[in-house]
């Protein structure tokens, strides 16, 4: 069988591949989350016609790493009544859910740290540890901001599940598949081939490309309200619910949590991705196209749906819950299944 | 070895977070502690190769009924201050518990040594075991599949029907 792992390759299968496998994307996430804190402040101040952080090294790129050290050295706090164990146990809950999730993302044609035939479900099934994390730290915190800021994030999560469901079960019908590989190596050749263009096949596809467009559409609005993100961030509304869940949390418990929201908006970036974009295919077919440069065009594709998500984060205002609601179960839903059924018509005339 | 280390891992988790689960006075914990049982569950299916219901373990206790759970809980204690404390239970209820506990514990202990078990080689090549789910299911269990389906159909519609009553 062909290995997926170049590691594997390299020092042979053993405990010691099996760690670095685990290491590589734990490194590449803190790169990654510095990288996208900068952004953010950077994105927001442009938006909002400020310069943003520019004190902290060249044009204040050094910023995020300022904020790491200022999180690390402030207080740890425990409010006196809030339950100390249950407290102390959610930011990891969350974020071994945020990181389980990088176990199976194909990094390149030569790397998925594990390459399991399932990897889309897997992905949607770790993210329930997020509800878990969330509901444990609002419930603790002993706060009733802390607990309607996790009672709103559990139902929207839960609500935002479903259209999403909708749309991998849709991707894993044009795929054939639900190992993360095949569906990047089914998207191979140009872009045009990729499932956000209705997938590979001839010019006669052309009446299902709406559908495949509008279905990544659902799935980037429901991965902004299952990552908690504006415009669906009501969990946290700071106007209403000062910070939602994590209102008591402080110092490296509060930056766990806010590392486990970059860390998801990269899953579902990722995801995207993967099942849209082409993963790491080149979009010019041959060209450029290589186990390095699917590293390089996985990241960037990757990276760009994580613009796009603080870009909108910075320009839409927060929706109402009964707006978010009707928008999940009113217009997404529908819309899902009405894609979902005419492109598995689609896979199963051609 | 390794696979061994793994499976006492996942083996000792699992009876720990039960007993937690079982014993502790204070629901919420229970519920939480259910959370490293059901993800224990899981690691062991995974070691029985059987990734498929590992996932869908998670995606439904987890992520389905835990949630359920810790709503129901939450909803209870903090906001109407009501003492959800499980209380003294009597002799009588204890050894009712306790016989039909204990027979259950050997109506299960009899199948799993009296069955004679289809065992694999333990690592046999990997191959996909959704498409031989989703064959199977359509085909041999057609009928546990769509009534199955009947089943959520009319939970749905209960539901529905709870919901619109004022």
């Amino acid at each position: 069988m062909e290995t997926f792992n170049f590691l594997d390759k390299i020092i042979g299968e053993s405990i010691l591949s099996a760690v670095l496998s685990a290491l590589l994307p734990l490194i590449f996430l803190i790169v990654y989350a510095l990288i996208a804190i900068l952004g953010e402040l950077k994105i927001s101040a442009w938006i909002q016609e400020r310069l943003g952080p520019m004190r902290t090294g060249p044009y204040g790129i050094l910023q995020p790493i300022a904020e790491v050290v200022k999180l690390l050295q402030k207080e740890d706090i425990v409010p006196t009544n809030a339950n100390r164990l249950l407290f102390n146990l959610a930011p990891f809950v969350m974020f071994t859910g945020a990181f389980a999730g990088f176990a199976v993302i194909p990094f390149s044609p030569a790397f998925a740290p594990a390459h399991i035939n399932l990897g889309l479900y897997y992905i949607f099934a770790v993210g329930a540890f997020a509800v878990i994390g969330i509901v444990m730290g609002g419930w603790a915190s002993n706060n009733k901001y802390s607990l309607l800021g996790a009672m709103r994030s559990a139902s929207q999560m839960i609500s935002y599940e479903i259209p999403g469901a909708l749309v991998v079960l849709t991707a894993a019908v044009l795929a054939n598949s639900l190992d993360l590989q095949e569906i990047s190596l089914a998207q191979s050749g140009p872009f045009w081939n990729w499932f956000l263009f209705g997938g590979p096949g001839p010019w006669t596809k052309i009446w299902v490309i709406p559908f495949t467009l509008l279905l990544s559409l659902i799935f980037m609005i429901t991965s902004l309200a299952e990552t908690n993100r504006t415009p669906f961030d009501i969990p946290e509304g700071e106007s209403e619910l000062v910070g939602g869940y994590h209102t008591e949390y402080s110092g490296m418990k509060f930056a766990m949590f806010f590392f486990a929201e970059y860390a998801n908006m990269f899953i579902v970036a990722s995801v995207l991705t993967i099942v849209f974009l082409g993963g790491w295919n080149s979009p010019f077919g041959e060209f450029m196209s290589g186990y390095f440069w699917g590293v390089f065009w996985f990241t960037s594709k990757a990276m760009f749906i994580v613009f796009l998500q603080i870009w909108l984060r910075w320009t839409l205002p927060r929706v109402r819950v009964d707006q978010l609601m009707f928008l999940g179960w009113k217009v997404l839903l529908p819309f899902a299944l009405v894609c979902f059924i005419v492109l598995s018509l689609y896979r199963i005339l051609y | 070895m390794l696979v061994e280390i793994v499976f006492w891992t996942f083996a000792v988790l699992i009876v720990l977070s039960a007993l937690v689960a079982v014993l502790s006075k204070n629901v919420i914990y229970s519920v939480f502690a259910l959370l490293f049982t059901f993800f224990g569950v899981a690691g062991i299916y995974v070691l029985l190769n059987a990734d498929f219901i590992a996932i869908t373990q998670i995606l439904i206790y987890i992520g389905g009924i835990l949630v359920l759970l810790i709503f129901g809980v939450m909803l209870t204690s903090n906001i109407t201050s009501v003492d959800i404390r499980s209380g003294q239970i009597g002799v009588f209820h204890t050894f009712w518990a306790g016989l039909i506990s204990l027979l259950v514990i050997a109506g299960i202990s009899y199948i799993a040594l009296s069955t004679n078990w289809a065992t694999s080689s333990s690592h046999s090549e990997q191959k996909a075991t959704i498409e031989t789910i989703g064959n199977s299911l359509l085909t041999n269990y057609l009928l546990a599949f769509e009534s199955s389906s009947v089943l959520l159909l009319i939970a749905i519609i209960g539901a529905a029907l709870i919901a619109r009553r004022k």
